[in-house]
């Protein structure tokens, strides 16, 4: 089932499988190439006459509301990382599984985390087929040493909302953790003991699955407002003793570096903006989560100060800079996809300013435009750069895969995407011939910006015109390799086995590259 | 000579430990060389790390041993100065596994070149010392002294040495804190010779000690047929250094700074340091003046909280009034607001322009006298004046042509 019996060469030279746990794939065209035509997929009609009329879909466990959806061999499951680490329904749904003797399961969570772990457990079981979504840590590790029974598929966050769009992902039963929700499944992520800020990326779960389970700790009555899950679309409402735990809500990533490397690398990445004009009255921007990209919104902050400036909006991952910079008026609107701190949370939950978006309003490919590409600037981290500005988000250069790609793909549409990343992390280059994996192609990405000089893609011969003057060390991605390889040494080219263990999605749903095997 | 049974190690292996590697070695009768290597870059790089420690065991003539790495990104420089300084644990061999040295390395410093900000480098700490010159302090400080855990000396030594051949510090001056003399004179072996500019000499107590320094530098460049100059920066950090500062600051031609350390020399006074440092007033003028009066660079002690960066600034500001030129600093956060702190704000600039300005018209129209509105200006404050328009222009907050500027 792993040896892929066709291989073709995709429009960026990778090879790639035609079919994909035995569904047809369609190799990567290029950017903006893939348009299917058709209708969107659409959920099973139901009736409200089905339902009870006092709106009370509370069932008093899990167990109960996964069986009563109709949990059996081969269906898909869906849960979300709006807790990040602090999840602990994902693994309590396939205990369930498990314990019923229910196999095959496709997982289809919007993104994996080290909590995740245990999981392991399920896809040697054979509980767990694959995985669709994201393989982080140690399940990535277990991913690439070829264990897991199907291959897995990594996607964006906005290939996600297109891959159940256009109806290549049919959720057979989603399973929401809400910090707060009524007994009709109305939920939000402000309020209670979990809250978490926002719960956009179940928000296609919600309106595509056929069954659709809302679990929280905090029943309050009805209405549950603001309902950033509509009650309409649950089927059952099941109180557990906790829905996630709080501390691990705020992951570590969403801290500011302290490192001095990393600030600089901020520093400079911020210095570039300025100089190639992107800093100005009413610009926006959007950091990544990771401690560099965070700090580059302290330097922003500064910058708009000194200049009596405003950001019109900032996109992605709040925390309290972030909040910091919209209470003092640096920026006039916070467009939110997830919160990660409670000063995030409080300000979601009371200012009219920091809205909540979904990855409907910034990442899908299948909408009528999309907000990721309105941005000004985007700032995103890489583990690898080619020397034709391809990026890998996913794999690390021993070929190991160890994280998902979020919304970075989608996030590559900016109109100017820079990646700040050190020249090299411990011997380790980050500017190689090749990338291990291309989760990017190198059109879309303009700038990387190490600590020992910056690269614009040549592409961007507007960016090179209005920085050259700048006294920004600007020097070519070649001669940064060159400087890497003099420091570290070249390293030997990577051999990998011909098994192929996960497919990268483009954001359009074709296949971008594959991870393959690597040794034990 | 061979000993045969003892195991030697050399270099860290800590979780927090980055870019550095481990090695235990042990010299066996028979069996050949034996490498068993444990890297996180052992995909990329395994191969080349072999072939590195081979060449080297062969270098020192080791036919037969076990050698364990335990890597963790080490660069070629780490690596071959923690297997040097594992193998002469256990031989005496009289040469050197020497790391090509950089061609980016090749300069000199001048004797009144701006020393506002010194990074220390733990010597024994790699990870700390690579990245060091992105951040442009105006020197680095591998520091062999107070940073290095005794048990770590000797191995330090093999790393600075080889780090001071093999980093490109882009510019910046290189320095090294040897240890107290007598300890010190053995470190400048592995410096000397490889383009250190300052020598540290840290509890400097006499300008013997100075000379003893510089009998031993003499002695390491007649062997090694080169050079250049030493610079030597004594640091002052006891009652007995700070009462002979002056004797201490003339000690040579090639003295161009001396520094105070304040922990130790409150440590012996036996009072403790404090945030207003009154306890200190004494000793630090005492060495502004005798530097002053030596025409060298008075060096002001580090500040501690690499966190606080507004207590930093009232240090900074507090130390230039009262005369020092420069601090150290042990966070490269602290660079920007040294620099910044230290070098002259507007209003002296402004002011200076002024007074040079005068000076200027009054040679100009052959008048003795400087005068500025109605006050008379002697000579040493157009001095100054000239000094703080040098600073500035320096600190890029002054274009040299700014007296074309202003007839324009």
């Amino acid at each position: 089932m792993k040896k892929s019996s066709t291989l073709v060469k995709n429009a960026i030279g990778r090879e790639v499988p035609t079919e994909v746990n035995g569904k047809a794939v369609i190799p990567y065209k290029g950017v903006g190439q893939h348009k299917p035509e058709g209708r969107k997929y659409g959920p099973r009609i139901s009736s409200c006459v089905d339902f009870p009329e006092d709106g009370n879909k509370l069932i008093s466990t899990l167990k109960e509301a996964l069986i009563k959806s109709g949990l059996r061999d081969g269906m898909t499951i869906s849960t979300h990382h709006h807790f990040r680490n602090g999840d602990v329904i994902a693994i309590q749904v396939f205990e369930i599984a498990a314990a019923l003797g229910v196999k095959n399961l496709v997982w289809f969570p919007s993104a994996s985390f080290e909590c995740h772990a245990p999981l392991i457990k399920y896809l040697e079981d054979g509980t767990i087929h694959h995985i669709e979504g994201s393989m982080n840590g140690q399940l990535g590790r277990f991913t690439s040493e070829g264990k897991m029974k199907g291959v897995g598929v990594l996607r964006s966050h906005g290939g996600r909302y297109q891959a159940v769009q256009d109806g290549e992902v049919e959720i057979d039963i989603a399973v929401i953790a809400a910090p707060t929700a009524d007994f009709f499944g109305n939920a939000n992520g402000v309020e209670g003991a979990a809250a978490c800020g926002l719960l956009g990326f179940a928000l296609a779960d919600s309106q595509y699955a056929d069954k659709v389970i809302v679990v929280t700790d905090n029943v309050v009555p009805f209405p549950c407002v603001p309902w950033q899950i509509q009650g309409n679309y649950v089927d059952y409402v099941v109180k557990v003793e906790q829905v996630g735990i709080p501390s691990k809500i705020v992951s570590g990533t969403t801290e500011i570096t302290k490192s001095p490397d990393r600030l600089f690398l901020a520093e400079m990445t911020a210095r570039f903006c300025e100089a190639a004009g992107i800093v100005c009255d009413g610009f926006s921007f959007q950091a990544g989560a990771g401690g560099t990209s965070l700090s580059i919104g302290i330097y922003f902050a500064e910058m708009l100060k000194a200049k009596g400036m405003r950001a019109r909006f900032a996109r992605g991952g709040s925390n309290k800079y972030l909040v910091n910079m919209l209470e003092e008026e640096l920026v006039e609107y916070i467009l939110d996809g997830q919160t990660f701190d409670l000063d995030g949370v409080r300000s979601m939950r009371d200012n009219p300013r920091h809205v909540n978006t979904s990855p409907f309003t910034s990442y899908n490919y299948h909408g009528k435009g999309n907000f990721a590409s309105m941005l000004d600037v985007v700032i995103l981290g890489a583990t690898e750069v080619d020397v034709n500005f391809n990026a890998n988000v996913v794999t690390h250069s021993d070929g190991v895969l160890l994280h998902g790609i979020g919304g970075w793909q989608n996030c590559l549409f900016a109109k100017c995407t820079i990646l700040p990343i050190p020249l090299f992390r411990d011997r380790i280059p980050v500017i190689r011939d090749e990338v291990t994996t291309i989760c990017g192609p190198g059109e879309l990405i303009d700038v990387i910006v190490t600590e020992r000089g910056i690269a614009i893609n040549p592409l961007r011969t507007d960016l090179i015109e209005k920085t050259k003057n700048s006294g920004l060390p600007i020097k070519s991605i070649q001669e940064l390799k060159a400087e890497a390889d003099k420091i570290c040494g070249i390293p030997a080219k990577q051999k990998f086995d011909d098994i192929i263990v996960a497919v990268v999605k483009w954001v359009d749903g074709t296949v971008l590259d594959v991870v393959r095997k690597v040794g034990p | 000579m061979q000993s045969e049974s003892k195991t030697a190690t050399a270099g860290n292996n800590g979780d927090k430990d980055r870019s550095d590697c481990f090695v235990s070695l042990q010299i066996t009768a028979s069996g050949g060389v034996q490498i068993n290597l444990k890297s996180k870059v052992k995909a990329l790089y395994g191969d080349s790390i072999t072939a590195l420690c081979n060449e080297v065991l062969q270098y020192f003539g080791i036919d037969n041993a076990v050698l364990t790495i335990e890597d963790k990104g080490a660069l070629p420089f780490v690596i071959m100065a923690r297997l040097e300084a594992a193998i002469k644990q256990l031989i005496e061999p009289d040469k050197e596994f020497l790391p090509e040295a950089i061609t980016e390395n090749n300069y000199t410093t001048l004797k009144d070149r701006q020393r506002f900000s010194r990074l220390y480098l733990p010597g024994n700490t790699p990870s700390l010392m690579i990245n060091a010159g992105i951040h442009k302090p105006h020197a680095i400080i591998l520091d062999l002294e107070d940073a290095v855990a005794f048990t770590k000396k000797h191995e330090a030594r093999f790393l600075v040495r080889n780090a001071l051949r093999s980093i490109d510090f882009m510019g910046v001056e290189r320095m090294v804190r040897i240890n107290q003399i007598p300890l010190g004179l053995d470190d400048l072996d592995f410096i000397i010779p490889h383009q250190v500019h300052v020598v540290l000499v840290p509890k400097c107590e006499s300008a013997q000690q100075l000379h003893q320094v510089n009998n031993r530098i003499l002695e390491i460049q007649q062997k090694t047929k080169q050079h250049s100059t030493v610079w030597l920066m004594p640091i002052i950090e006891s009652a007995l250094g700070v009462i002979r500062a002056y004797e201490i600051a003339t000690a040579a031609d090639n003295v161009v700074a001396m520094a105070i350390g304040l922990e130790d020399y409150t440590a012996d006074l036996g009072v403790n340091r404090t945030a207003a440092g009154t306890e200190s007033l004494f000793a630090r003028s005492q060495v502004v003046n005798a530097c002053k009066a030596a025409g060298i660079q008075p060096i002001d002690s580090v500040f501690s909280d690499v966190s606080d960066m507004e207590a930093l600034k009232q240090n900074v500001l507090q130390s230039k009034a009262l005369g020092f030129e420069g601090m150290g600093c042990i966070h490269p956060r602290q660079i920007g607001v040294i620099h910044e702190n230290f070098a002259p704000d507007d209003e002296e600039i402004a002011k200076a322009k002024r007074i040079v300005l005068a000076f200027d018209e009054a040679t100009e129209k052959g008048l003795g006298v400087v005068s500025l509105g109605t006050k008379m200006i002697d000579a040493p404050v157009v001095k100054r004046a000239l000094r703080t328009i040098t600073l500035a222009v320096a600190a890029g907050k002054l274009n040299e042509g700014w007296k074309r500027e202003i007839q324009q």
